[in-house]
């Protein structure tokens, strides 16, 4: 969603039209229900963990985990949001929206911070979330959660939790969004 | 060998006539009549044959900043523009105020294709302090004296200089026309540009209309005090026209030039921030402009002159208010009196040739009628065809035109000094 | 912005609403970096920003160059005083010269009127004004109004009194036309000397009587006034001007209790504002000041990072 906007936003143009829808509702429920399952397993609790969507998909991403986690914790960690714009290698292909926030007021030194985004795909964003959360203070541990691995990888990134992998052609984009997860492309 | 002019309209003082021209071999005409022959022949189909142009003011930069102009330069772009006599300014380096530097450029000006009119300054190195040696000046066949760039600030040495003049007459044969450069520099220090709306707006500091004005008006009780003749050059404000006029009505020996930039261009030219526009006095309203025209109409105002002054891009290169001031015009005036002064052609070579030359003292030899016996210095328009300025290939050695680009109506086609063709089909032959 | 659509912020005039409340949004963004632990992002890495100083202005070049550096961006700088300007180089060499060092963007402060501007025409590097002369100071007024927005919500319907030199002032004229155009109503207040020769078509109303502006207002925006203004025979003297025009307690205490208090700085204490109006809850001074950063952050990134320029080889679909 982070890149469909970004995408639709002047100079850059075009339109998204969907030609598959890959999940529906449902199945994006279950695969969060998954992950969080994942995300709780994996840190022996939430202890320490910290949730950071990345602006604008991921946002979406870390507030439907959140609440997973909190049905099955309890309570759900803290929630962060993070615009990457101005830590991109490819600043500048897409504009800085004012309504892309980034807040991030828990401490992160010593946090275990999973990162939440709806698609990966090249690993540019990541590293550019990386990058930026280093700023932030020194994390014990960063992990990722995607809904979409797409495939396509031009860095060595992986992610942790992943809700679908979804072999994609470079032309096609993927759109997520809590009603479900759309193949297609972009239309001038 | 004798020159023949064929196929033209012949204009000037006695109306108009289609005629060729021949001219003899000592630069005068010989006949005016139809189907001449002689040695060398110029078309001028389609063309008007008249007196070539005289310009009461130009800065000829020679000698001191020949890198901008040289009187050479100088000459050849007022030939194209057809212009035959240029009166120079004599704010040079060293400047005109001695029989030295006005041999030279005396000198110079025969060597090129107009005739270069010297004046010399009214004070010493135009500081404004002191007379110039205006006897020995007079005796040298200086006619007209000035500061211009400067006004001379105070008033009691005016006064003394405007006496003193009034004695040389004799000395002359004529009236010693003193130039004024009007500009009240406690009113105007520290303004590049007219005072008004535009200026507040652009952030530029301005001058008042009235810096000119009080000048004008100063000068013309001075030559009510004196009996002094008193030329305001450059008037570019509609009070000073007005001023001007009624002292004509009284009677007072007054003339007064105004600049084509000053009835074509308004200070919202400024907004782009080109030094290019800035030229002293300013560039002024719209208000001015048509004022300036209606002086120029009812004969207020007694010619049109360029103020041509060449400066060099670098010079230029600079900020609006730390570039000097001027602009070139030699070889537009007429072309843009032509478009924007709404004269018809009688009064435009009125303006340009046949008063002016009799301000400068040289009536016995320009702007004369195209009649036989006259000297043929003339030039030779086509009124319908169009141009585009460009400053790069104008002849002068600067560049700074405002109307770059500009599309005008009126080709010099030839100029003709003292019997020589100097420019031909628009080219300049020396 | 004006002139052409991306490449320089030259003044305030020409510009729309839009473009102004756009810049105000994105300084929001660039307000968070500054307040973070690490406050840099390397939005501008490689890119050089270049500030030259016809002027002496350490403020204002210390606000840009904090600016560009936050955002990785590297600096140089050129002042008249070190420069060989004094040798005979014209700006324009000056200003090839910076730009062969491989400038990106010439941030320009001049003494003389419309100097930015014609910079901008004979460079390809993109040209921020940072006033020139008498005339605009637009990245002053983007921070003026961005402060003001930020403590009032909106500048919409605002009364905002501007007191001082107005003359002189290069603030005073892009503060004008950036507060009335984002919907606030302006009024000047200085002797008629201190007032421009002519206010024809400014969206302004005059006024010489600063007592009966004060509780009218929501805003009283102190401008600096200069001693040598009264060697030119602007006023008659310091103490008259303190009188009639200076901003002091007692006045102070006329304007509404929500008003803010703005100067552009430095200040002259005890002329324009006495020194314990400048400590006044609502004197809003220091956060222009900081705000500053924040808007000039956004005005470099979107003249060199928004990569208008990249966008002719750039795959934008490579990257979802």
């Amino acid at each position: 969603m982070i890149e469909k906007e970004r995408g639709q936003a002047p100079p850059f143009g075009g339109v998204f039209v969907a030609h598959a829808r890959v999940l529906d509702s449902e199945d994006i429920q279950r695969a969060i229900q998954r992950m969080a399952h994942e995300i709780v397993e994996r840190n022996h609790g939430l202890e320490n963990v910290v949730l950071i969507g990345l602006q604008t998909g991921g946002v979406v991403v870390a507030e439907m985990l959140a609440e997973a986690l909190k049905e099955i914790n309890g309570s759900h960690p803290p929630l962060g949001t993070l615009d990457v714009a101005l830590h991109r290698d490819d600043i500048g292909m897409r504009p800085v929206m004012p309504e892309a926030v980034t807040d991030i007021s828990v401490d992160l030194d010593g946090a275990t911070i999973v990162i939440a985004d709806d698609v990966l795909y090249t690993g540019r964003t990541i590293r550019a979330a990386l990058d930026a959360l280093c700023d932030f203070g020194r994390p014990r541990e960063i992990q990722l959660a995607v809904m979409v691995d797409r495939g396509h990888r031009e860095l060595p990134i992986r992610p942790d939790y992943v809700g679908k992998n979804l072999p994609t052609r470079k032309d096609e984009v993927v759109d997520v969004s809590s009603e479900g997860v759309d193949l297609g492309r972009i239309e001038k | 060998m004798t020159l023949v002019i064929r196929g033209g309209t012949v204009v000037d003082q006695n109306g108009e006539q289609e005629a060729d021209v021949k001219i003899s071999e000592d630069g005068s005409i010989l006949e005016i009549d139809k189907n001449l022959k002689g040695d060398q022949e110029l078309d001028a189909s389609g063309c008007v044959v008249t007196a070539g142009f005289v310009d009461l003011h130009s800065h000829l930069r020679e000698p001191g900043q020949e890198d901008a102009e040289t009187i050479q330069t100088g000459s050849r772009g007022g030939a194209l523009g057809g212009y035959t006599a240029l009166v120079a300014m004599p704010n040079t380096t060293p400047t005109m105020d001695c029989l030295a530097v006005i041999d030279q450029v005396r000198g110079l000006g025969q060597e090129s294709i107009c005739e270069v009119i010297p004046t010399a300054a009214m004070t010493v190195d135009r500081k404004g302090e002191q007379m110039a040696p205006m006897g020995e000046l007079v005796d040298a066949g200086v006619g007209i004296f000035t500061d211009d760039g400067n006004g001379l600030q105070d008033p009691r040495l005016m006064r003394r200089i405007m006496e003193y003049s009034t004695g040389l007459t004799h000395r002359l044969g004529r009236p010693i026309i003193l130039a004024q450069h009007c500009e009240i520099e406690a009113l105007s220090c520290g303004g590049y540009m007219h005072e008004g709306a535009w200026s507040s707006r652009l952030g530029i500091p301005g001058q008042p209309a009235e810096a000119e004005e009080l000048m004008v008006s100063r000068d013309i009780a001075l030559v009510r005090l004196t009996g002094a003749h008193m030329h305001f050059q450059h008037l570019s404000t509609a009070g000073s026209v007005e001023m001007v006029r009624k002292a004509k009505e009284e009677g007072l020996p007054v003339t007064a030039e105004a600049t084509t930039h000053h009835f074509s261009l308004t200070d919202a030219a400024c907004a782009s921030y080109d030094p290019v526009f800035k030229v002293h006095p300013p560039l002024r309203t719209d208000e001015d402009v048509k004022a300036v025209k209606a002086g120029l109409a009812d004969g207020t105002i007694d010619a049109i002159a360029t103020d041509h002054a060449p400066h060099t891009d670098h010079s230029k290169e600079k900020s609006f208010s730390e570039a000097p001031p001027g602009m070139l015009g030699l070889q537009t005036a007429f072309s843009i009196t032509l478009e924007e002064s709404g004269l018809d052609i009688h009064q435009i070579f009125s303006l340009m040739s046949w008063r002016p030359a009799v301000i400068a003292g040289i009536a016995d030899r320009h702007g004369m009628t195209v009649s036989p016996g006259s000297r043929a210095n003339l030039c030779v328009i086509d009124l319908n065809e169009t141009w585009t300025v460009s400053g790069k290939s104008m002849a002068s050695l600067s560049s700074n035109t405002p109307y770059e680009g500009r599309h005008l109506r009126g080709c010099v086609r030839h100029t003709i000094q003292t019997g020589e063709a100097v420019v031909i089909d628009g080219e300049a032959q020396r | 912005m004006n002139q052409s659509p991306s490449k320089s912020l030259l003044s305030i005039e020409g510009m729309t609403k839009h473009e102004l409340e756009e810049i105000l949004e994105l300084t929001d963004t660039f307000d968070e970096i500054g307040r973070r632990p690490i406050p840099k992002v390397p939005a501008l890495r490689g890119r050089t920003v270049a500030t030259l100083f016809f002027e002496d202005s350490t403020r204002t070049r210390l606000s840009f160059e904090t600016a560009a550096r936050r955002l990785s961006a590297d600096t140089m700088s050129f002042s008249a005083g070190s420069s060989s300007l004094s040798k005979g180089e014209s700006i324009r060499d000056t200003v090839e010269v910076i730009e062969a060092y491989g400038a990106d963007l010439l941030v320009v402060r001049h003494p003389a009127a419309g100097t930015a501007q014609r910079i901008d025409n004979w460079t390809n590097a993109s040209v921020i004004n940072a006033g020139d002369g008498c005339h605009e100071h637009p990245t002053q007024a983007l921070l003026d109004a961005y402060t003001l927005r930020k403590h009032k919500g909106s500048l919409e319907g605002l009364r905002i009194a501007i007191v001082g030199d107005i003359l002189h002032s290069r603030v005073a004229r892009s503060d004008v036309l950036a507060f009335s155009m984002l919907g606030a109503e302006v009024v000047l207040v200085a002797p008629p000397t201190l007032l421009p020769p002519s206010i024809e078509g400014w969206p302004v109303e005059i006024s010489y009587n600063l007592d009966e502006i004060l509780p009218t207002i929501d805003v009283c925006y102190l401008l600096r006034v200069q001693n040598e203004r009264i060697n030119e025979g602007l006023i008659p003297s310091v103490r008259e001007y303190v009188t009639d025009y200076g901003l002091n307690v007692k006045r102070a205490s006329a304007l509404p209790k929500d008003a803010l208090i703005c100067h552009p700085g430095p200040t002259n204490r005890g002329i324009e504002i006495e020194a314990a109006v400048a400590a006044d809850p609502r004197s809003v001074i220091l956060d222009q000041v900081a705000n500053g950063v924040s808007i000039r952050m956004a005005i470099l990134f979107l003249l060199l990072g928004s990569g208008r320029n990249l966008m002719e080889d750039a795959d934008v679909g490579a990257d979802q």
